[in-house]
This record gives structure tokens, C-alpha cells and sequence, in this order.
């Protein structure tokens, strides 16, 4: 290390020593690496590993209320002799625990992007050499994982028990790639919906409000409708008001398409062409929580 | 005991630019829907009685109850500007009983308001089924801001827990397990109004006695300890 090179010229008082930095000439590995570690880092964060004690608390307590209760109706199937299936079908899970899976939403979405904002450290993100395609890819794509994880490790539990009671192989195979294409669809869903709303806010305890809001208001209006509907006898409506709240629009699409019956009143779910429309509505809704998390990086915090 | 600059600070911290937006959004879903249920169904006791008790009361009061009861306080402690309001001569239990006054005047403002809008609405307030309503959400605010304030003087995560127990306690817990009713600010809110309403149209599971009793136990001792943990706070850092 030599201190004496590399003097520059004029008077004797000023100089630039060489004082030994040498360039990088490892492995650069480059943007998608950088791509796959944001998708890691954030998945793991959302069942709090990597984070402290305290944060891991509430996601694995969800994710251990959905198991908790496969366990059950799996214990409960085993112990009843009589029954030759599950005690409810696969695509009904989801609906029953929707709560469950709406505070999971809440209160990960938002820590998976609102304090990156509020500590100002997407700038940090987008000089590595990520664009902003990529964070939005990796966030999205964690958060539908982690939904993914939540919502089909039960399912998976029921399917083996279901499998170890000896029930019919084939129906239970086919119930259980029902249900998981309905919570694939729940996951993306719901993943995009918590994103959009938290990357809105970059307070994480608003965030959460405005999450739930934005699953449970639209559902208790919905279903408060739809039974006032049921009761004054146009059921015509039932299958329309039904497009208006997320939970009920994964409910319409899995009756129509994926043998599930419907948790509507008087079961009234949408038919082969209704479904259609639900299903356009679900995948506009995942497009446009894309875009706008697309146009909501497009500058910010820079 | 009330702090007149301690308020305006919290009114602006509520009602800021976008936070204020659910606040505004929510009462007004419920008169769009009590407008669209008069236009399918017309005037019905029944029907008036499902969408104030199922929307409004149920799903309405206790969220608007969770974001202006923590957003009170939630924010401040947790961007430890907090410190500066606590360094100034106010005594803790002032700050605290002026951010409660806020609160219960937000939540009633957004909450029992559009639910007597909506009554009148539904069925012109027959059977006395908006002002049953109305005083119900009215007491419902009060009950639910000091407790709702006091999570968020506890717990860095108010917003979270005040949900679990609005929406898993009172709403799931509530319906499958009777006992559970009894511990529910919003039975005992119901119970309230129910001896305002007619005959039959409002039921609650709880007596009117151990309600109020229980009502005000819960706020005032809900504020005297939110009071006790201010006095004593200790700022964290993040998680």
C-alpha cells in the first residue's frame, strides 16, 4: 500500500494520496438475485421470521387458528364413523375463516410496504439494481405466498386426513385441487387489495384500519343486502350485489366453476354466465391493484 | 381537565387529509344503502331494524370506535412526537380525558349522526327504531373510544387488537357463544336502546342495570388507567 503515488501537481501542500480502495471484481449477481431476495425477505417478514419476538406473534397465531381448526374437523371426521367425507367441503374453508384471513391481510400488508415508506427507504431499494417492476413483482408475489401458505396449509391438512380416514380418493383429489385453485385465486386477490390500501398510507396503524375496512365494510354491507333481498323475494339481485365485496366475489366464482355451494342466502350463487362475470371482475381487480401499485412507485420518496 | 390545544391538535390529527377518508366513506355506504334498501324493500320495521342493527351498529360504530379511539393517540406514540406534548405542563390525565372528549365527539359525529340519517331513511322513524339506534351508537362511541384509547396508550399495535375484538369477539364469538354477548359494548349499547324502542324491534341479551353498570365501569376506569400508563410511558423503538 503505497501513500506516496499518484501526487498531483501544484504546490506542495495539496496532494491526493492513494490510499488503497480497489474496485469490485467479484460475481455480480445482479437483478435477479436482487429480484428473488426482496421476494424472500418479504415473505419471511410476513410470518415475522427475521423480525423480532413480538412481530411474530399475531401472524403465527392466525396461521395457527387455520390449522387448529382443519385439526379439528380432521379429529372430528376420524371420530365419526359414519361420515365417508369431510364435515364441510374444501372451497368453504376460506369463506368460513374469512375473518382469520382478513386480519392476516391487515396487519402484514401494511408492514410489508407502508414502512418502507415511511422510513424512505424505497429510494435505498431502487439504487441497488432493481426497477420498480421488480419491487412491485416481488411485494405482490410475497404477499399472495404468504396468503397462500395461510389459506393452504389447512386445506392440505384436511386433504391428509381425509386421505388417512380412507375416504373416496378421487372425490377428495378433486375437492382438494378445487379448493386449492380457489384459494390460489382468494390469495391473489386479497394480496392486492392489501397492497393498494397500504401502500396508500404510510402509517402502519391506519393502514391496517383502512385494510379491514376495505374487506369486512364491503362484506357486512353486501350481506346485509343480499339477506334484505332474500327476505323481500328478488333473488335476481342476490347474485349481483354479490360482485361488490371481495370474499363474495372469490364465494361466486368457486360456486360457479369449482362445485362449491354457495354461502349466499338461500344459496342462491351464480350460474355458468354469472360466473363468467365474476371471474372477469376478480382478475380486473388483480390488474388494476397491479397498475395502481405500478403508478404509485412511479415517484416516490424521491 | 379539558386542554383546549390538546384538542385542536387531535381533531387536526384526525380528521387530517386522507386518514379523515374512511371516516367520511363509511356513514356515507350506510345512507346509500338504507336509500337503496327503501327503494327495493319501502318502509319496513324489520328491515330498518336488520340494516341499523347488522351494518350500523355491528360493523359501523366499532370501526369508526378503532380509528378514532387509537388514532387519538396511536400516531403520536408512535412517531414519538409524543414526547413534546408530555413535556409541557399539562397533567398526563388532562391529555388523555381532553383526547377521550375528541374521540367520542369524533365517533358520534361519523357514526350516530348517518345512523339516525339512515333510520329516517329506512322507515321515518317508526316504532322509534332511528332514535333507538341513534342512542345506542351515541353510548356505543363513548364506550368504545375509552376503550379503543386505552389500547392504544398499551400497545403498539391498538389498531390490530382493537379489530380482534370488534370483529372476532363481538361479531364471531359473539354469535356462536351466548356468554360471550355479555361482555360486548355492543349488547350493552343494544340493551340501551332497546328500552327506547318498541315492543320487540331491538333485543339485546343483557339487562339495562348491568349494562349501564357496566358501560360506564368501562369508560371510566378504561380512561383512569390510559391516564396511569401516560403517566408512566416508556417510548420504544421501532418493534
Amino acid at each position: 500500500m503505497s501513500t506516496e503515488t499518484g501526487t498531483a501537481t501544484g504546490s506542495d501542500t495539496s496532494r491526493i494520496h492513494n490510499i488503497g480502495y480497489r474496485s469490485y471484481d467479484g460475481v455480480r449477481l445482479g437483478r435477479a438475485y436482487a429480484r428473488r431476495s426482496l421476494y424472500s425477505q418479504s415473505l419471511r417478514g410476513s410470518f415475522g421470521l427475521g423480525r423480532s419476538a413480538k412481530s411474530k406473534v399475531l401472524p403465527m397465531l392466525l396461521c395457527g387458528v387455520m390449522c387448529m381448526v382443519a385439526l379439528i374437523l380432521v379429529a372430528v371426521a376420524m371420530a365419526t364413523p359414519t361420515l365417508t367425507k369431510l364435515p364441510i367441503k374444501y372451497t368453504d374453508f376460506a369463506i368460513y375463516l374469512q375473518a382469520v384471513i382478513g386480519l392476516f391481510v391487515a396487519s402484514q400488508a401494511p408492514q410489508s410496504v407502508s414502512r418502507d415508506l415511511r422510513f424512505k427507504s424505497v429510494p435505498l431499494y431502487f439504487s441497488r439494481p432493481i426497477e420498480r417492476i421488480d419491487y412491485v413483482l416481488a411485494k405482490f408475489a410475497a404477499m399472495a405466498s404468504a396468503l397462500l401458505i395461510l389459506t393452504g396449509l389447512p386445506l392440505v391438512i384436511l386433504y391428509v386426513g381425509a386421505l388417512l380416514a380412507k375416504f373416496d380418493f378421487g372425490d377428495q383429489t378433486k375437492g382438494f385441487g378445487q379448493g386449492m385453485v380457489s384459494v390460489a385465486l382468494l390469495s391473489v386477490l386479497f394480496a392486492g387489495l392489501g397492497l393498494v390500501v397500504a401502500a396508500l398510507t404510510p402509517r402502519r396503524g391506519f393502514g391496517v384500519a383502512a385494510v379491514i375496512a376495505v374487506l369486512t365494510i364491503t362484506y357486512g354491507a353486501v350481506s346485509t343486502v343480499q339477506a334484505i333481498a332474500w327476505e323481500t323475494d328478488s333473488a335476481g339481485a342476490i347474485t349481483w350485489l354479490g360482485l361488490f365485496s371481495p370474499i363474495t366475489l372469490i364465494d361466486g366464482v368457486q360456486t360457479a366453476f369449482l362445485g362449491a355451494s354457495s354461502a349466499f342466502p338461500g344459496g342462491e350463487g351464480p350460474g355458468a354466465a354469472a360466473g363468467v362475470a365474476y371471474l372477469i371482475v376478480v382478475l380486473a381487480l388483480v390488474a388494476g391493484s397491479y397498475a395502481v401499485l405500478m403508478r404509485r412507485y412511479r415517484r416516490v420518496g424521491l | 381537565m379539558y386542554d383546549p390545544t390538546v384538542a385542536r391538535l387531535t381533531y387536526r390529527a384526525l380528521l387530517g387529509r386522507r386518514r379523515a377518508a374512511i371516516l367520511f366513506v363509511l356513514p356515507v355506504l350506510l345512507v346509500a344503502i338504507a336509500v337503496a334498501v327503501r327503494a327495493f324493500a319501502g318502509a319496513d320495521d324489520g328491515v330498518a331494524s336488520g340494516v341499523l342493527g347488522g351494518f350500523a351498529i355491528a360493523t359501523m360504530v366499532p370501526l369508526i370506535g378503532v380509528i378514532a379511539g387509537t388514532g387519538a393517540i396511536g400516531p403520536e406514540i408512535d412517531d414519538g412526537s409524543i414526547v413534546y406534548l408530555l413535556a409541557k405542563p399539562v397533567r398526563r390525565p388532562t391529555i388523555i380525558f381532553t383526547k377521550l372528549i375528541v374521540a367520542v365527539a369524533v365517533t358520534m359525529l361519523f357514526s350516530a349522526l348517518p345512523t339516525f340519517v339512515a333510520g329516517l331513511i329506512l322507515n321515518g322513524n317508526g316504532g322509534q327504531i332511528a332514535v333507538a339506534y341513534t342512542i345506542a351508537a351515541l353510548v356505543a362511541s363513548i364506550a368504545y373510544s375509552a376503550l379503543f384509547l386505552l389500547l392504544g396508550t398499551v400497545s403498539r399495535h391498538a389498531v390490530v387488537f382493537g379489530l380482534v375484538y370488534a370483529l372476532v369477539w363481538e361479531a364471531l364469538f359473539g354469535s356462536l357463544v351466548p356468554g360471550a354477548r355479555t361482555l360486548s359494548v355492543q349488547q350493552w349499547s343494544l340493551s340501551v336502546a332497546e328500552k327506547v324502542a318498541g315492543e320487540g324491534q331491538v333485543t339485546s341479551d343483557v339487562g339495562l342495570p348491568l349494562a349501564t353498570a357496566l358501560l360506564i365501569g368501562v369508560t371510566v376506569v378504561a380512561t383512569w388507567y390510559a391516564g396511569q400508563k401516560l403517566r408512566a410511558l416508556k417510548l420504544a423503538g421501532e418493534e
